[in-house]
Parts: structure tokens; sequence; C-alpha cells
């Protein structure tokens, strides 16, 4: 099957405007224009397309959730691709650019928004550039700008460069860093498809997400339908790293099991065993290779089923040779390194669970630190204001329901009475930090 | 100053936006540009077009990895150390790279052309090892190809002062 979202592995240069309008480009925003905003609404609602930034929510009823109000919209794209593993967005970016450009803009006409800003990685310099470049062709063609496609919709299109946060792609922190504020998570409700950027109706989108919106268009709802499976309709990529013979960007219809796209990657690399699977990044559970997990399909239920996430599809691949505490404390500096410090739990906690697994890593620590990480990762699940308190949890409880005994092997065993103190030294240091 | 020598591009950037304040990032990648970092009268540059106080400027730079506080190398060279380069080797590479050049993590030579530090996820994890220099990617690195890379830079860099002593 061609690739509907990879589509410059079939067509050299389809990034380019010359050669996606060859290529039936920009088909998808001249019939969404021919229909009424709702209208088109109702297709993406009916396709079920699930947005690919992670969360998989409705994409159509996202859009529908924007008020018919007059005045200033907007929709933001969410390109600040920082998930560790996740490197979709960029070939998107980066070799089909016009599809991500007709995708936004048939989210635009739907929602009736005045300005499109793509929030696009800092690291993405150049590529931010490139962009600019096709946007300025897709204007030169008349579809940016006023009066498009001789409706009476008329909308702008820029790019912001974010400047290196993971935080900022988190879209209430996105909103909030284009503001020029702090890049922040706020407090919701209000939702941003009510008061989003400078207080105005918005919709924000991840890449992929934005990449599916033109061929729904022009083949339908139902045509996306019988792509992948009933409640995880359509394409995906999933992006293969870490231990894999073949790491790169696969698209496959949702559905696969782990199996065919481990095999489809070459296997683990060097012939070694699987030990664990990463399905999205550092932000879901680690899973173990088991039988059970490689048969299980590639969906958002299923995956979700086996106590992970389907999440962005960044599938990190770990071999048999992987030291689990040494990955755990990987995933840990990352997510310490990249709190926003606005919320205590997420902020302490992330520091003390690196500040402890380090401990454990250098051999400097006693059982009753595994312990203690166990409770302050559980203790920081669910009193966050934006879902990165909850990601950090998950390496450190994942980590310990599977493999606890590696940890283990890292302290020594200790006597009750030498437990006690130590479980309260750290919250005293806590308070007092 | 900034606003004469980016006319046209400080027009271009408020144009972008509905409030003067969303231009202070796009500024203070142009005063970093033009200052080598985000110095203290870049920042006060950029408070003034953007109409507010030099504080919440700093603030801004400060929360963000991109905007360098301090001046760094001629090169500055940021390798990703996260979970999935790290699985194929790059915190070795880090290491072997910080031992070449004989600095420590986060240090600069002291000739001034290469500053090292380690960053987190890039984007790039199918082509690891791999760094950003100034901006740019390059991937699929191993030492051999480093090595290669530094002589070509210092080389560069040589002839640059040549040409600006000439
Ligand atoms: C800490 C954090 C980081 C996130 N990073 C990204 C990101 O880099 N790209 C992205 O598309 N979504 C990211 N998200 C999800 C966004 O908040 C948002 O759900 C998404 O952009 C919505 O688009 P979608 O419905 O098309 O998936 C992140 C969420 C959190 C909590
Ligand atoms: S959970 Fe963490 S990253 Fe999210 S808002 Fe709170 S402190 Fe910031």
């Amino acid at each position: 099957m061609p690739n509907i979202l990879l589509r410059d592995q079939d067509v050299p240069n389809i990034g380019t405007y010359e050669v996606y309008v060859q290529h039936g480009g920009y088909e998808g925003l001249r019939k969404a224009l021919s229909m009424s905003p709702k209208e088109v609404i109702a297709v993406v609602k009916d396709s079920n397309l699930r947005g690919r930034g992670g969360a998989g929510f409705s994409t159509g009823m996202k859009w529908s959730f924007v008020p018919d109000v007059d005045g200033p919209k907007y929709v933001v794209v969410n390109a600040d691709e920082s998930e560790p593993g996740t490197f979709k967005d960029r070939q998107i970016l980066e070799k089909n650019t016009q599809q991500l450009i007709e995708g936004a803009l048939i989210c635009a006409y739907a929602i009736q928004a005045s300005t499109i800003y793509v929030y696009v990685r800092g690291e993405f310099w150049d590529i931010g550039f490139q962009l600019e470049r096709e946007i300025e062709k897709a204007r030169a063609a008349g579809w940016i700008g006023q009066n498009i496609g001789g409706s009476n919709w008329s909308c702008e299109m820029y790019v912001h460069w974010g400047a290196g946060a993971y935080i900022c792609g988190e879209e209430s922190a996105m909103l909030n860093s284009i503001e020029g504020k702090l890049g922040q998570p706020r407090v919701r409700p209000p939702f941003p498809a009510v008061s989003g950027l400078y207080g105005r109706p918005t919709v924000i989108n991840n890449v992929e997400t934005l990449a599916n919106v033109p061929p729904i268009i022009v083949n339908g709802a139902a045509w996306y339908k019988s792509i992948g499976t009933e409640k995880s309709p359509g394409p995906k990529i999933f992006c293969m790293s870490g231990h894999i013979a073949k790491p790169g960007n696969y698209e496959l219809p949702l559905g696969k099991t782990f199996r065919e796209l481990i095999e489809l990657a070459g296997g683990v690399r060097g012939g070694k065993k699987l030990k664990a699977i990463l399905p999205s990044g550092a932000s879901g559970p680690l899973l173990p290779g088991t039988d059970k997990v490689l048969d299980t399909p590639l969906t958002y239920e299923d995956v979700a089923a086996l106590g992970s996430t389907l999440g962005s599809a960044s599938v990190i691949i770990l071999d048999e040779d992987t030291d689990m505490v040494w990955a755990t404390l990987k995933m840990i500096k990352f997510f310490r390194h990249e709190s926003c410090g606005k919320c205590t739990p997420c902020r302490e906690g992330t520091y003390w669970l690196e500040q402890r697994l380090k401990a454990i890593y250098e051999r400097r620590a006693t059982r009753a630190d595994v312990e203690l990480i166990e409770s302050v990762a559980k203790q920081m699940q669910g009193k966050s204001l934006c879902a990165l308190g909850d990601f950090a949890t998950s390496p450190v409880l994942s980590a310990l329901k599977y493999w606890r005994d590696e940890f283990y092997a890292y302290v020594e065993p200790v006597k009750t009475t030498v437990r006690a103190p130590a479980r309260k030294a750290v919250p005293v240091a806590m308070a007092g930090d | 100053m900034l606003k004469d020598k980016y006319a046209e591009q400080i027009t271009k950037i408020f144009a972008k936006y509905p409030d003067k304040r969303s231009a202070i990032m796009p500024l203070l990648y142009l005063a970093q540009e033009h200052y080598g970092y985000v110095s203290p009268e870049g920042i006060n540059e950029v408070a003034e077009l953007c109409e507010i106080d030099p504080t919440q400027v700093k603030s801004i730079a400060g929360f963000y990895t991109m905007y360098r506080e301090t001046p760094k190398g001629k090169y500055w060279l940021q390798v990703c150390t996260d979970l999935p380069c790290a699985l194929v080797g790059a915190d070795k590479f880090y290491h072997d790279l910080l031992d070449y050049l004989g600095i420590q993590d986060g240090d600069t030579t002291p000739d001034g052309l290469f500053t090292v530090e380690h960053v987190m996820c890039l984007a790039a994890c199918d082509r690891a090892p791999m760094l950003q220099c100034n901006f740019r990617y390059v991937e699929n690195l191993d030492m051999e190809k480093m090595k290669a890379l530094i002589e070509q830079w210092r080389a560069e860099a040589a002839a640059e002062a040549q040409a600006s002593s000439d």
C-alpha cells in the first residue's frame, strides 16, 4: 500500500509545492471550501481520526468544541516534537511539508480561524525556514491570505520557533510560549477551544494529525475507517529507535502487532533477545518483551489494556543486556530537567527520584531507597497541573513492576532499624529545599 | 543596535502577532546572533522593542535552553545523550569527544573554538550518535568522523582569522 503520511518514500520531492500539486495536492482544501465548515467537521468526526500527539483524542470532536463567535480564532500546529524517541513529525515537516500546510488550512477553514501558528521546536531551525518558504509558495498560489479560493474566508500562516523546552509541547504551555510568557501550563478550564491563544478560541493539533486531514477530505470518512481498526482507524507512523536493526520511521495501519513492527524494522540489533519495549518514548510505561506483549495489536485501546500507552508511537527497543536501573535513571533525568517547576509534587518529586535513583545506581543506597522511589512516584500521581507530573512516574513504577530484583541487586539488604530513619530523612530535607 | 541592523526583520516579526510581547522569543534569537549570546544590552533592547520590563525578558531567556546566557565557543556542540541515543553509545561518544578536546562537561576549549555540552532528545534518535553544532544537526557520528570534523572546523576558523587579519 502506498504511504499516506510518509509519501516522500514513494514520491521524490513531494514536500515541495510544485510536486505536491502534480500529485493531487490541494484537492482536499478545494473540496473543503465547497463544503460548509460544519460539514468539514462532520467528515473528520465521522472518520474517527484520533490525535497523534499522544492523547488520542477525537480530532473532529475537538474542532466541534470551538464556538461560532466573531473575532479572531487560531489554529496552533504542535511541531515541538521533543518526546525521547519521537522523530516522525520531523519527517513530515521536512519531506511532506505541503500536506501539513494543507491539513492545517483545512482545520483553519473548519473552525473559521484567522491565523495559524506552527510552533516548531527551536532545534528544527532550518526546517522552520524551509517550512516558511513552502508557506510562501502556498500563499503565492492563493491558498493563504485574503479570500482563499474565492471564498470569503481569509487566513494567515506563520512559523514560531520554540527555544528548547519539552514542556512547550504541552498545549497550554505552548500558548503561553507564543504569547511571550513563561512556557508553563495553564489551569483548565477554560479549555483552549473556548479561551486559548490571546484568550481566543484555539485548536491545537499535532503535525501528524493534520497530515491525515487532506486524504480524509478527498477520500471520505468511510475510506479512512477501512484502514486500521474500528476504535483506532487510519495509518500511523512508528518511530523505531534503540536496539533495533533498522531504526527509522515506519508507516503502518493501526492494529498490526508489536512483533510485525519489530520484524519490519529488522528485529533486535545484533540478533539479541528483546528485553523491554517503551511504546511511547519515556512517557509511557515500560513493557516486558513477552509473547503476550509482542502479539498485542498496536492500537490505543490494546496498548492501554497492557497498562501502557500508544502515545505518539515512539517505540524504543531495549535488548537483553540493558540495565533497567540505568535506563530508568536516564528517563528520570529527562523529566527532572524538563519539569517546568510550577507544581510542587512534580518539581520536588522528579528531583528526589533522580537523587535517590542515582544513589541506587551508584550503589550508595539501601533497599529502603527502592521502596522510597516507589512511594514518591505513587504520591506524585494525579497531583500535578499537566501530564508531565504523571509521565515522570511511569519509568519508575513500570521498571519496579517488572524488574524489581535488578534494583535490589544494586543495594544491600538493610535491617529494619536502619530503614525507619532513612525514610524520614528525605521528607524533612524536601520541606526545607 | 538591533533595531538598526535588523530593521526589516523586526518589522516582519511584529507583523506576525497581535501582541508585542509575542516578539520576545524571535527577538532574543536576533540578540543572540548579534551579541554572540543573550547579553544584558540585548535583553534591554528586546525589552524596549516589546515595551516590557527587562526582568521579564530575562526570565524568558532563562527558561529556554537555546538562549545562551554566557558566551560560548565558536562551535557550540550539543550532544544528545538521552535514552534512545545512549542505547547506541552516545554516552561513550560524548566522553570520548570531551577527552579528545581535553575539556570537561560543559566547558569551552582554551582557544575559544569549542564548547561541548550534553542535551536532551533532539528528535534524531534513528541517526545516533548525533549532535547539534550552532543549530545545525550533524548525524550518524562516530569518533573518526568527529575528529575529521574538528580538523575541518579548526581549519575553517584559522582561515577566517587569517582573512580578518589581512
Ligand atoms: C509534557 C507534555 C509534552 C507534550 N509534547 C507534545 C509534543 O511535542 N508534540 C505534540 O504534538 N503533542 C505533545 N503533547 C500533547 C499536547 O498537549 C496536545 O495534546 C497535542 O498537541 C494535541 O494534538 P492532537 O490532538 O493532534 O494529538 C505533550 C503533552 C505533554 C503533557
Ligand atoms: S506537572 Fe510538572 S511540568 Fe506540568 S505544570 Fe506541573 S511542574 Fe510543570
